[in-house]
């Protein structure tokens, strides 16, 4: 154990994801030794983060203002909206550059051991999102697992009569992999859904 | 495929033991508590990432030590040798490399060596509860289908939200009213819990009817009469026999749990699925619990094991097997039986407290086991 305020910041950075008692040390040690600009503008970016950034009124994502830059996009398919758990998906999936629609961030998923049923994500705000008409298509997004598919499930019942295509994610093999390297389910997983070559 | 060398550090009473094997037949004999059991545990842990004797893996580990290292060098079908080294971590994960190079998960290891290992605690297949037939089932699947393990981890946990939704629900009801949303997500557990447990069942019925045979002809090898052994799989989903195609299943599993509904939310948890199923193991007309002899039940449980055994043989990658304290209780000739019945196997690994109990048939290599030493007897 360090003293006071050392000991208070080790345990304060070890709160965070990610980061174990050896690592909230070594942080620690770092953040002291550092130049106090440094320090400060990491201050800064905290409060900064925590003061301006709120969750866009329309889809859930993080924003700086009422709502994020790719529901102001007007460039963006207003026909198509992909379903996500976090605003982390959003980013993964904005990197690949392939899906040009809109986005709807549940802010986790269906768990009743956690405690989340449908009443803890931005599940009703979704529907008031495809209420209008104006979405043709519902991409479930969801994370591939049993919680994330019971979500994807509830949610493709609950739109199926609005008359919506409704998709999910496919699920297989990683591009670039080993297929010796797959794991069991994985590769179980991909079997299931091979498709046929068309040539 | 058979395991060329084992090594054990800090393992249950064994500071350090280094034992070099060889195909065939190879016995530990020593009196009781000298560490015999230790070894063959050891082997059929590697094989399984558990223990036929504890649930937990803290026994496992040497008094005063606070990690235990498994390795075998196992010598596969081709030809190739494998090295596996498990470190076991009681508290924390185990950490598995394979050939001298870290796996990502100790579960890389399953498969690498495959055993069946017979022990005097497999009389619980036929004396206790389903939950024992329920594992014997499911650890074969997975020995024979790697995949199905990541089905049945699917189930179990469909399983566990499901029963957590069901008793919160229960809970709410009670406190009058509570939140009407609770149960709106049940359908959707229903329709997962349905396509996950039909799977299993499915592979469970498909394992049964490949089984029945060999236990049976294994049975009629070890005993004098009584027989046949009939396997049957009693479902919890229907008093008649299940339909033998995965959709078929699918519809059964459905409908029983939508006509069970009223039942488990009042209950709060599932009543229905293949982990409320038992195996009842018939001999002849009656159920071996409650009927057979003491002999009858052995014999009984030593089948279900040389039977899973010659099936994993006749899918090709003949796995280990381990008979530890069998002979103690069979007679002369069962022992010469079960002797003709094994001793063709690519490598036998067997313990007993006195030699004279392994019969000459099993004449191979042969260990002594004290005080935790093993020391390697030469024949005159």
């Amino acid at each position: 154990m360090y003293e006071g305020v050392v000991q208070d910041l080790i345990d304060e950075l070890g709160r965070l994801p990610g980061v174990g008692p050896k690592s909230a040390q070594r942080i620690a040690f770092h953040l002291l030794a550092a130049d106090p600009a440094d320090v400060r503008r990491l201050v800064h970016a905290l409060v900064e983060v925590k003061d301006k950034v709120r969750f866009c009124a329309t889809c859930g994502n993080v924003a700086e203002s009422e709502q994020c830059r790719i529901c102001l996009d007007p460039r963006r398919d207003v026909a198509v909206i992909c379903v996500v758990e976090e605003s982390k998906d959003v980013v993964a999936i904005e990197k690949t550059r392939e899906f040009r629609g809109r986005y709807h961030v549940l802010g986790g998923a269906i768990s009743p051991i956690e405690g989340v049923g449908p009443d803890d994500l931005r599940i009703r705000e979704l529907m008031t999102r495809l209420a209008d008409g104006v979405v043709t298509e519902l991409i479930l997004a969801t994370d591939p697992n049993l919680e994330g598919e019971a979500t994807a499930t509830y949610l493709a019942r609950l739109c199926k009569p609005m008359g919506l295509r409704v998709t999910r994610l496919a699920s297989g093999l990683p591009v670039g992999g080993d297929l010796e390297y797959a794991d069991e389910v994985t590769l179980g997983r991909a079997f299931e859904g091979r498709r046929l070559l068309d040539v | 495929m058979h395991v060329a060398h084992l090594s054990l550090v800090d393992y249950r009473s064994y500071a350090r033991v280094e034992v070099p094997l060889e195909p065939g037949v190879t016995a530990f004999v020593g009196p009781n508590g000298q560490g015999k059991t230790n070894l063959v545990e050891a082997i059929g842990y590697l094989a399984t990432l558990g223990s036929h004797r504890v649930a937990s893996d803290a026994p496992l580990v040497r008094l005063g030590a606070e990690r235990a290292y498994v390795r075998a060098s196992i010598v596969r079908e081709d030809g190739r040798s494998a090295l596996a080294e498990l470190e076991i971590n009681p508290g924390k994960a185990n950490r598995a490399r394979i050939n001298r190079s870290p796996a990502t998960r100790p579960r890389d290891l399953l498969g690498l060596l495959r055993t069946v290992l017979f022990a005097p605690e497999d009389l619980a297949l036929v004396k206790g509860d389903p939950g024992e037939r329920r594992r014997f089932l499911d650890e074969l699947l997975t020995a024979r289908t790697p995949r199905l393990l990541g089905v049945r981890q699917d189930y179990d946990r469909v399983l566990k939200q499901r029963n957590t939704l069901l008793r919160t629900a229960a809970l709410a009801r009670r406190a009058g009213g509570g939140r009407s949303g609770a149960l709106s997500t049940l359908d959707v557990w229903d329709e997962h819990l349905a396509a996950a447990g039909a799977e299993l069942t499915y592979a469970r019925l498909d394992l049964v009817a490949a089984l029945q045979p060999l236990v049976d002809k294994a049975y009629d090898a070890l005993s004098t009469g009584g027989g046949p052994i009939v396997l049957d799989y009693r479902s919890s989903m229907s008093e008649d026999p299940l339909p033998t195609d995965r959709a078929g299943i699918h519809a059964v599993l459905t409908s029983a749990i939508a006509a069970g509904r009223a039942a488990e939310v009042e209950r709060g948890q599932t009543l229905v699925g293949p982990h409320r199923d038992d195996l009842v193991l018939r001999l002849g007309p009656l159920p071996a619990k409650g009927y057979a002899s003491h002999g009858e039940s052995w014999s009984y449980a030593l089948a279900l094991r040389l039977g899973s055994y010659e099936l994993l043989r006749a899918d090709g990658g003949e796995p280990v097997l381990v008979l530890d304290d069998v002979f103690a209780e069979l007679d002369v000739t069962r022992r010469a039986r079960l002797a003709e019945m094994v001793a063709h196997g690519e490598q036998v690994l067997v313990t007993a407290a006195v030699a004279e109990d392994v019969p000459p048939a099993l004449a191979g290599a042969r260990y002594d086991v004290a005080a935790g030493e093993v020391r390697r007897v030469e024949h005159e």
